[in-house]
């Protein structure tokens, strides 16, 4: 419950709107409630000593309090319920612009689905309990209130009489709800896991099929499925009990009232309009007692939702400027030496070391060739540079400066990764391409383009540069993604460009167009290549190997041709590779 | 963001008009649950009667009890009150259980009609056709019909029903008081409409906005690395508030029609009651309408709007049922082009002679993937498969398994074609070890069997003991019972594929498919791994499109392929000499560094 208290803060900002929704709601109530006062003295009216023109008034003051009341509750919707959907945004906003900045790190321990069900589920639980939570809570105790009193100064005995039942609805509907929502919990798991059923059956279907296991399988779903049919029908046993209950309790008021207060109208101490009074106010109570259940558990929902939102919100992200940043650095003045001193990595929370004491320098505007089998650690070495992960041991210094001391948005500003895996955006190629700037100059997204091979693709699509791409656009292909995603690191500007393995997916022929084109770009940048190429890297100033952790092998094309390792191995892979293909 | 992007219109598929031709064939699932049908229906009667009943009988309570002072009678129509709210709420329950219980049962029914279906198509369906989509249909597509099947249509009658009951009520108890009373009622129907039409398609685009702000949130989760590193943290706060606001705005609409609905509801409702008042008190006046009257149309008119208001929620309800079922439909009717022939012709005891005779294949029209492909191999003989990647070598066992069927050509197992075969009959005798080894979630003994009671335990350890596991299920301390979590994720890649092999060896079949993988592993395993394999194809006819030298040694003969075409074909050390294709995949391929 303390949880909640966090959201004093975002309450304060409406704090004008709440009063005026307070105030509003209170007056709702109050013209409200007074309506089958006047619709009982009209019964009275009309049973003892009929007068037309009394009656009219009657009816028109009833309808003039629903009237106005009416334009309350229209306030009180405008300004309580609105504010709820304000906060919800605010909240919602401080969320993502939180996540933003957390590091790597955090998000390897955390699935996206997961983050996914905070943005939307819990930050609606929040808001249900803000909005419809704080406009009924408020609505139900005043209108109880109000309501009780009426009923007490009509007459006592009745009154207690009346309201007897009504307490159970509340206990009653606060229960049933908590165990409805119990047990659709559990039709939702059971939904959950026969989706898996279903999921892995059609993944698996090559086996099922090799081994003629069908007759198997649809066994299986029919019990996953039996399942979810029993509780769907638990949960439709409760719900079906559920509504009649509520209104057999208000029902047994009301025929309470008939009989009891007969008896006292035959006695002559109560009238018939003070039944109908009666009827009408149990009926205006009947939703209040349903709220305060529904309300409670709505309080229940929000706590542990809001808690798990506090818990992301208040996690500090782990790389960031610290008291060792000198903000005197700027882009401008740095060349783009990268010197890695004595260097080791292992990832946050294990033992294992990927990279072990790794000593290498590329002088500015030189260019490095990476190769190495899978896993030995390439993508890990020029992720190091910008900070995705900070290094264990040893130092990274860009031109002298330890990376940790450089500001972390002029250290990103400095380097631009074409990354293995090409991430776009679904948005338009534009959009993309000018990623790093906020604005987009069409010159220079051609220019880009142009360089990363990619503007004769562009050219084919009828809508040119601002074609939407992913989900809801058109499918690039792996290599025209790759090609988006180096253009898009080419608009950067950036001192330091590094190419994660960018070519895997161009052909031979188109990457050699791309180096080619690549050249002038790369002329005053340190450059970093990563490949399994050969082609690829050759030409770099120094190439490395990386093998089991450290730099095996180090030197130029020739020199590392020469010395016949594994460098030399896979060379003449490759040259067989090339030999085959050609074979018709 | 760009402004494009925000602007891209999304029409969600909310609804369909309603048709006839899909309308009658949801009905006929129906059929086995009439007699549930009928007793729900007698029940919506009955509710509705009995929901009549109680303002029937508040009139008699005041006019004839209450104002002539009989306590008798006031107790008995108190008692009968009470009596029938008992009974309707009981009903109401009864009536509320069995719908949904209608609905679950033909729910189930669909859902394991459409799975079994599903389940018997042909390979191409699955590889045409996104594993997502296909759980949608048996899954949500089938529970978005579950309303029609259970409250829509029964409840929809009950509505029905009850409108007419109430109005004859009210018609038998004052005609003129009735017409005065529905009077309004038109300004409600009309409210409601507009509502509802405001509501709605505020409701879509909210929905709208919430699919994209739930793929922005995701796919700026998934390209975190990417927004970090170009240092665009505050842009894509920026961009995911402009959704956002766009969402709160919408939302703050639908608040606003809500806030005029619900108001003007009530005043409707005080109109008709200053109505029935007015005029209803003009008549007590002279003495044509009692006082109970008045007090029992007051509590009809509240009873009248809610089923009215309910009727056009199922219409709805029908609309968005109208899009999934035709979607399950056009599933259902979707053949399997791999058809098995009337009359089978028996296969009961196989050598395992395979034989391909001039086989084209093309997955797509006409880009064959073989191409006139002819060889034999005879029984218990060993053929490896070696090629570059796209060669055409897993179409072979595709086409074996008669996953598809040859575009052109034949291919026969002991001479008969295997077209004219019982498929089942056919797979049963054909094992099948693929590269990228598929595990079911559950235990190792179940992977192994795959639940089949014809593999006893025997056969499991057996199989177990010549793959060479013993020693690592030994070192689990559940056994065979150790969990297997989805896609094998507690097993590394070695031992995935020595539980795929056990699997294999279990069901012991005539002939034997093995794709190996070409993952590398440590060099324990992978001696393992070699000795499973020559257990594996032991005694009996083998096909392995191999990766393994060691493997490749222990063939007959081995079968070169490029492009869809047999390039070469002999034993491993001829083709060496000759110096050709084979020569050269051996040495990128096999030789060790």
């Amino acid at each position: 419950m303390k949880s909640l208290l966090a959201l004093i803060p975002y309450l304060k900002k409406y704090k004008l709107k709440l009063i005026l929704g307070f105030i509003c709601v209170s007056l709702y109530v109050a013209f409200n409630s007074s309506y089958p006062l006047v619709i009982g003295d009209a019964v009275d009216e009309l049973v003892k000593n009929p007068d037309i023109n009394k009656i009219i008034i009657y009816a028109l003051k009833g309808i003039t309090l629903v009237f106005i009341g009416g334009i309350f509750i229209f306030f009180t919707r405008q300004t309580i319920i609105v504010v709820s959907r304000e906060i919800e945004n605010d909240l919602r906003n401080d969320f993502f612009s939180h996540l933003q900045h957390l590091s790597r790190n955090f998000y390897n321990n955390i699935t996206t689905g997961d983050l996914m069900a905070h943005a939307t589920n819990d930050v609606n639980n929040v808001r249900n309990f803000l909005g419809p939570g704080i406009m009924y809570s408020m609505q139900t105790i005043l209108r109880t209130v109000v309501t009780i009193i009426i009923l007490f100064s009509i007459n006592v005995e009745v009154a207690i009489i009346a309201i007897l039942p009504l307490p159970f609805i509340t206990l009653l509907v606060y229960f049933v709800i908590k165990l409805i929502y119990n047990r659709s919990m559990k039709v939702q798991e059971s939904f959950s896991s026969l989706t898996a059923k279903v999921q892995e059956v059609f993944s698996g279907i090559r086996v099922i099929k090799s081994y003629t296991r069908e007759v198997n399988e649809i066994e299986k779903f029919d019990s996953a499925s039996a399942d979810y049919q029993k509780k769907n029908l638990a949960l439709a046993r409760l719900e079906a009990f559920s509504f009649p209950m509520m209104f057999l309790l208000t029902g047994i008021s009301i025929i309470l009232v008939i009989y009891f207060g007969g008896i006292k109208v035959i006695n002559g101490t109560f009238t018939v309009g003070n039944i109908t009074e009666f009827i009408v106010y149990l009926v205006q109570l009947t939703w209040p007692m349903i709220a305060f259940g529904w309300i409670m558990n709505l309080i229940q929902r929000a706590a542990p939702s809001m808690k798990r939102l506090l818990n992301i919100m208040e996690t500090e992200p782990d790389i960031k400027d610290d008291d060792k940043t000198k903000s005197g650095i700027t882009g401008n003045q740095i060349k783009g030496k990268i010197e890695f001193q004595n260097m080791s990595f292992k990832y946050p929370g294990t033992d294992v070391y990927i990279l072990k004491n790794i000593n290498l320098i590329i002088e500015s505007g030189n260019s490095l060739g990476i190769i190495g089998y899978t896993g030995a650690g390439k993508s890990t070495i020029v992720n190091l540079i910008p900070r995705v992960y900070d290094i264990s041991e040893g130092a990274i210094l860009i031109d002298g400066y330890d990376v940790k001391t450089i500001p972390l948005s002029v250290l990103r500003n400095l380097v631009g990764i074409v990354p293995q895996e090409s991430f776009l955006f679904s948005d338009t190629l534009e959009y993309n391409i000018s990623y790093s700037s906020d604005v987009t100059e069409s010159e220079k997204v051609k220019r880009v383009s142009e360089i990363a091979g990619l503007y004769k693709d562009v050219s084919l699509f009828p809508e040119k540069f601002k074609t939407i791409i992913g989900e809801r656009g058109i499918t690039l292909s792996g290599g025209q993604k790759q090609r988006t995603s180096i253009a898009r690191a080419l608009y950067k500007n950036p001192k330091i460009l590094i190419l994660d393995d960018s070519f895997s997916s161009v052909d031979t022929h188109t990457e050699e167009e791309i180096l080619r084109e690549l050249k002038t770009v790369m002329k005053n940048r340190t450059c970093i290549l990563i490949s399994h190429r050969i082609s690829t890297i050759k030409e770099c100033d120094k190439i490395i190997v990386l093998d089991n952790s450290i730099i095996s092998e180090e030197g130029t094309h020739s020199e590392l041709i020469e010395r016949k390792g594994i460098y030399y191995d896979i060379y003449m892979k490759q040259l067989l590779e090339e030999e085959i293909e050609e074979i018709n | 963001m760009s402004e494009k992007k925000l602007n891209i219109k999304e029409e969600e598929e909310l609804g369909k008009p309603v048709d006839r031709v899909l309308l009658k064939r949801l009905l006929l699932y129906f059929k086995p649950y009439k007699w549930h049908i009928l007793l729900a229906f007698l029940l919506t009667i009955t509710i509705s009667a009995l929901a009549a009943v109680r303002p029937r009988l508040t009139p008699i309570a005041i006019d004839d009890m209450i104002v002539n002072g009989k306590i008798k009678g006031l107790q008995l129509i108190s008692l009968i009150l009470l009596f029938t709210l008992f009974l309707q709420g009981f009903i109401q329950y009864m009536m509320a259980y069995l719908t949904s219980w209608i609905g679950q049962k033909i729910i189930f029914n669909l859902r394991k009609k459409v799975f079994t279906h599903i389940l018997n198509l042909n390979l191409k369906f699955f590889d045409t056709n996104p594993i997502g989509r296909l759980v949608t249909r048996v899954t949500s597509d089938i529970e978005v019909l579950f309303e029609v099947f259970s409250s829509g249509i029964v409840t929809a009658l009950g509505d029905v029903f009850m409108i007419l009951w109430i109005l004859y009520f009210m018609f038998t108890l004052d005609y003129k008081l009735t017409f005065v009373a529905l009077s309004i009622l038109p300004v409600l129907g009309i409210a409601t409409a507009v509502f509802r039409n405001k509501v709605r398609s505020s409701y879509r685009r909210i929905r709208v906005l919430v699919s994209k702000m739930n793929s922005f949130v995701q796919e700026h989760i998934s390209g975190i690395s990417v927004v970090q590193l170009f240092n665009k943290e505050k842009r894509s706060a920026d961009e995911f508030a402009v959704i956002n606001q766009a969402h709160t705005n919408e939302n703050k609409k639908s608040i606003f029609y809500y806030a005029v609905f619900f108001p003007f509801v009530e005043l409707i409702g005080a109109v008709t009651i200053g109505l029935i008042i007015w005029y209803g008190g003009g008549q007590v006046v002279q003495n044509a309408v009692s006082v109970g009257v008045i007090i029992s149309f007051i509590q009809f008119t509240e009873m009248f709007f809610r089923p009215i208001r309910d009727l056009s929620e199922k219409y709805n309800i029908l609309q968005t049922a109208m899009a999934s079922s035709e979607r399950v439909f056009a599933l259902l009717d979707k053949k399997n082009p791999i058809i098995q022939v009337d009359t089978p012709e028996l296969i009961d005891d196989i050598r395992g002679e395979i034989e391909f005779k001039n086989v084209w294949f093309a997955y797509n029209n006409s880009e064959y993937v073989l191409k006139n492909v002819s060889f034999k191999i005879y029984e218990g003989e060993k053929v490896a498969f070696v090629g570059a990647t796209g060669a055409g070598k897993s179409t072979i066992i595709n086409l074996l398994s008669r996953f598809y069927d040859v575009t052109n050509g034949e291919i026969t197992i002991d001479g008969k074609d295997i077209r004219n075969l019982n498929i089942k009959e056919l797979r049963r005798n054909i094992g099948v070890v693929l590269q990228d080894v598929f595990l079911f979630s559950g235990n190792i003994r179940n992977n192994i069997s795959l639940e089949n009671k014809y593999i006893t335990e025997g056969k499991i350890n057996k199989s177990i003991e010549n793959t060479g596991l013993t020693d690592f299920i030994n070192s689990l301390p559940e056994k065979l019972n150790h969990r297997v979590t989805e896609r094998g994720m507690t097993l590394s890649v070695g031992q995935k594929q020595l539980v795929s092999f056990a699997r294999a060896l279990a069901y012991n079949p005539k002939i034997l498919i093995l794709d190996e993988a070409t993952s590398s592993v440590d060099t324990n395993t992978e001696l393992l791994i070699q000795k499973a394999i020559q257990k594996l194809i032991e005694s009996r006819t083998s096909i392995i499109i191999a990766h393994r030298l060691s493997t490749i040694q222990s063939c007959n003969k081995i079968i070169v392929m490029h492009k869809g075409e047999i390039k070469e074909c002999g034993t491993h050390q001829t083709l060496i000499d000759k110096q050709g294709l084979y020569y050269r995949l051996y040495q990128l391929q096999y030789k060790d560094i």
